[in-house]
């Protein structure tokens, strides 16, 4: 066997578990595992910015920060966090300018911002410049700089290592087991404290923005040991993926001045969000988006609709609008400016399209992109399994897989980048802490047993079944009716269908009977972990009778804050799943109808 | 259409030596090449391996060659390549299992350059950020493009012949700090990368730039830092 002991374990390399580990690794031995390369993690992809009321362009303040987020969250968010993240999030961002971070400049030499949707001065409810950006790739700049910083700080790391199981030894938190990829040795990390970091799970949906790695490792892994997830029924569409592939063109698009367009030719956001229009809150212009294509008018019959970023476009639009640059001057813009602030955008559509968006409208659709649900944890990244929500000791989360919650039904965009950061660094602070006074549990006999009896199962399958088959049905059918609309019927329907898939997928067998880089092996894995979520997403989303942010029933098509302001905790015991509630917090801001 | 789909296969745990697999498919000219390796694998073949995340050109996880050139195989579709089409791991580089290869020499160059900003002065005394033009900022934003996916490294003679030539993707990083008027280690690394292993190895034969996926005018860089080298100025 091969056992590593260290203070804290962190699974996952994105920006969560970076941020986590550089914290953690200052007050405790403390060890990094991905199965990725670290800078292959999907916080590389993101583009558009990361929020923070710095004020640099504009008047912003932390507080129009919490309310625009908790609005978003369309009042599912607990307010304490949001309250907590948007008020750390100026000096969060100034950290990540003081690791190096190459942000874009404003002409006196701070951080530049542009408007992002739901981001708004709460006085004249308009769009305000609250992004902080690095040209459209500011996720990868966030990564480089924080994987950067952990060499500085000679972070230990098992890059390539997938983690499989979680150990708890009397209620603790006492380990995890991984496979190392190029060897397929079986390694045992045992630790006072796991931090899980792993990211979303949006390749369970056919069209999707997100890496093939987002297959919901780390959910899967904590339901299996009985643990509870929280709001698993919340899932965000963006509304611009690339038509059909689901690549993502960032709302950046739209905040420099872009705008949506129907099959007629016509500008439609004005009649679904009449003040901010265009830059109005993810699931709604996705939904407009949707209802668009449903009612005819998609381009040529087709499910797509255009966004148009032509300069002329964006010229004759600000004018209309109103928009004028910080100075009052009128909002005047160049291909040649559109392509030095969106240029990864621009390179997309060239490549994956042969469309240029400089003289050319870009096909999009909706695109699934942002696990909202997910391991319920508190503010400080401690992850809580209860109504009450009491402590699992020694057990930590945070990032896209955590749900603290301060997205609720809909993230706004830039918040997860400010997530990732600011509830990476707590949850890095606390296990470091924890790990201080805490003794190691003593590890079972057999630690590894469950991750082989895994594998095991995968080789051993009647082989009746093709795994590939498989992952393209669960996709279909939870994009199909588990996605943006949803109704009573579809939605069972599908929970029939991925019950029956998980049942198929009993007959998959791994061919690949190699030890070094088995990805065979590994993406069964994956597939079974995502059937796993693709099911408690669905009873959660059968189970809530309403529509607020990304849930949306057409057959109960109101909030309904009477019954429902209140999360879902879902969890697996011995087979059967169990839905419970939490109560939301709310501080400041008592919930009101949601208009933009 | 029907596209053939030679592969390069090796699995060290069966195969004395690689052997190439020609599958035939239907596919469509805006397939990407990846989406032929997952179809291969999904249906051909599930022992076939390579790495992938991202699925459009952001992560570097799957540099390979297709019909002998480097690419990222999501960002090189069927109408860019045609109906014949080749895929073989990156040169230069030990091939562990079919198109994975052993990334490690090439993150140790990376490794070598302090790959990390280097500022020990005080912070600035409000709190805030410090202060960069925007002139200052565009004179390194080309280097901040890379995804460490070694194409370029991997395309260079003169790493084919030693990898411990720093390479380009080394340099690209070393540029990427040394040109940012923030950071304060440009003189350790330009000591660094003026080193025998170093630019000096650099023949211009524009291998790098030509395989680079992000655009990134790797040869401009490392002449500017042969330019500081000689000049001994940063600008
Ligand atoms: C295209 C795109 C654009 C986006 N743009 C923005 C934006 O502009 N602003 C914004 O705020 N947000 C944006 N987001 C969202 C945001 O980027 C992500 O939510 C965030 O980066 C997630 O970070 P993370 O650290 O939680 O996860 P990731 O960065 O995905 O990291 C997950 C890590 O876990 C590891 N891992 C997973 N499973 C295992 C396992 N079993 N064993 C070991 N390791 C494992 C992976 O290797 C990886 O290192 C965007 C997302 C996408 C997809
Ligand atoms: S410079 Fe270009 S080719 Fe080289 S590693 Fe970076 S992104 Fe890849
Ligand atoms: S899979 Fe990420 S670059 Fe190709």
């Amino acid at each position: 066997m091969n056992i590593h002991q260290f203070d804290v374990v962190v699974v996952g390399a994105g920006g969560a578990g970076l941020m986590a580990g550089l914290y953690a690794s200052r007050g405790a031995k403390t060890a990094v595992i991905s199965k990725l390369y670290p800078t292959r993690s999907h916080t590389g992809a993101a583009q558009g910015g990361v929020a923070a009321a710095l004020g640099n362009l504009e008047g912003d303040n932390p507080d129009w920060h919490t309310y625009d987020t908790v609005k978003g969250s369309d009042y599912l968010g607990d307010q304490d966090a949001i309250e907590f993240m948007c008020h750390e999030a100026p000096q969060a961002v100034i950290e990540l300018e003081n690791y190096g971070l190459p942000f874009d400049r404003t002409p006196d030499g701070r951080i530049s911002q542009r408007p992002f949707g739901g981001h708004t001065n709460n006085e004249t409810g308009k769009p305000v410049r609250r992004a902080c950006h690095a040209a459209d790739r500011t996720g990868h700049m966030i990564l480089q700089t924080l994987y950067q910083q952990c060499l500085k700080n000679k972070v230990n790391f098992f890059d390539e290592y997938q983690v499989l199981d979680f150990i708890i030894v009397n209620g603790k938190a006492a380990g995890v087991v991984a496979v190392e990829l190029a060897t397929g040795e079986l390694h045992t990390f045992h630790a006072k404290a796991i931090i899980f970091a792993t990211g979303g799970h949006g390749r369970i949906f056919e069209v999707t923005s997100n890496a093939y790695a987002y297959t919901g490792d780390g959910a899967a892994i904590l339901l299996r040991h009985g643990l509870p997830l929280q709001d698993m029924e919340f899932f965000q569409f963006h509304p611009t993926g690339i038509y059909k592939l689901g690549i993502l063109i960032t709302e950046g698009v739209r905040g420099e001045g872009g705008i949506l367009i129907n099959g007629k030719g016509e500008r439609f956001m004005p009649k679904y969000a009449p003040t901010i229009k265009d830059l109005a809150s993810r699931d709604v212009v996705s939904r407009a988006i949707y209802t668009e294509i449903r009612e005819g008018r998609g381009v040529n019959g087709q499910n797509y609709v255009y966004l148009d970023v032509r300069p002329e476009s964006v010229i004759k639009y600000a004018a209309l609008d109103g928009r004028t640059n910080p100075d009052g001057t009128p909002y005047i813009v160049t291909g040649e400016q559109i392509l030095k602030k969106l240029p990864d955008i621009i390179d997309f559509c060239r490549v994956y399209l042969g469309v240029d968006p400089l003289t050319q409208m870009m096909p999009i659709q909706p695109t699934a992109h942002y696990t909202m649900g997910g391991i319920p944890t508190n503010k400080y990244g401690e992850v809580v399994i209860d109504d009450k929500n009491t402590v699992l000791p020694g057990l930590y989360a945070a990032g896209e897989c955590a749900c603290v919650s301060v997205h609720g039904g809909n993230r706004l965009g830039c918040n997860s980048l400010l997530d990732i950061i600011v509830f990476g660094k707590h949850a890095g602070l606390k296990a470091a802490e924890y790990a201080k006074t805490a003794d190691f549990e003593k590890l079972p006999d057999d630690a590894e047993a469950g991750s082989r009896s895994a594998f095991e199962a995968l080789r051993n399958g009647s082989g009746k079944e093709n795994a590939f088959d498989i992952g393209t049905e669960m996709k279909k059918v939870m994009f199909d009716d588990v996605g943006i609309y949803r109704n009573e019927k579809g939605m069972a329907e599908a929970l029939e269908k991925v019950r029956a898939l998980k049942e198929r997928f009993k007959g998959v067998r791994v061919t690949d009977t190699g030890k070094i880089f088995n990805t065979e092996l590994l993406n069964a894995w994956e597939l079974g972990n995502m059937l796993e979520v693709a099911e408690v997403i669905t009873v959660s989303a059968l189970n809530r009778k309403e529509s607020r942010g990304g849930h949306s029933r057409e057959d109960c098509p109101n909030r309904d804050d009477k019954n429902w302001l209140k999360h879902t905790l879902v969890r697996k015991q011995n087979g059967e799943i169990k839905i419970d509630y939490k109560p939301v917090t709310i501080t400041k801001y008592q919930p009101k109808e949601r208009v933009y | 259409m029907q596209v053939t789909l030679k592969i390069f296969r090796y699995n060290p745990e069966v195969d004395k030596t690689f052997r190439y697999e020609t599958y035939t498919l239907e596919a469509v000219e805006t397939d990407r090449i990846l989406d032929l390796l997952e179809k291969v694998k999904g249906y051909n073949d599930g022992t076939l391996s390579f790495r992938r995340s991202c699925a459009h050109g952001v992560c570097g996880s799957d540099a390979m060659r297709v019909n002998g050139r480097n690419y990222l195989a999501c960002k090189v579709l069927v109408r860019d390549v045609g109906d014949k089409i080749t895929v073989e791991p990156l040169l230069g580089l030990k091939v562990v299992k079919d198109l994975i290869v052993d990334m490690e020499p090439f993150f140790d160059n990376y490794k070598k350059v302090l790959p990390y900003f280097i500022n020990d002065s005080p912070l600035p005394a409000d709190g805030k950020e410090r202060l960069q033009s925007p002139e200052q900022r565009a004179r390194f934003d080309e280097t901040t493009k890379c995804i460490l996916c070694a194409a370029c490294t991997t395309s260079c003679p003169s790493f084919w012949s030693s990898d411990d030539y720093l390479g380009p993707a080394a340099l690209v990083t070393a540029h990427r700090f040394i040109f940012d008027s923030r950071d304060e280690a440009a003189a350790e690394r330009m000591h660094i990368v003026s080193e025998t292993s170093g630019v000096a190895r650099c023949h211009t034969v524009f291998n790098c730039t030509m395989a680079c996926p992000r655009e990134i005018q790797i040869t401009k860089a490392i002449g500017e830092l042969k330019m500081a080298m000689i000049t001994g100025k940063i600008e």
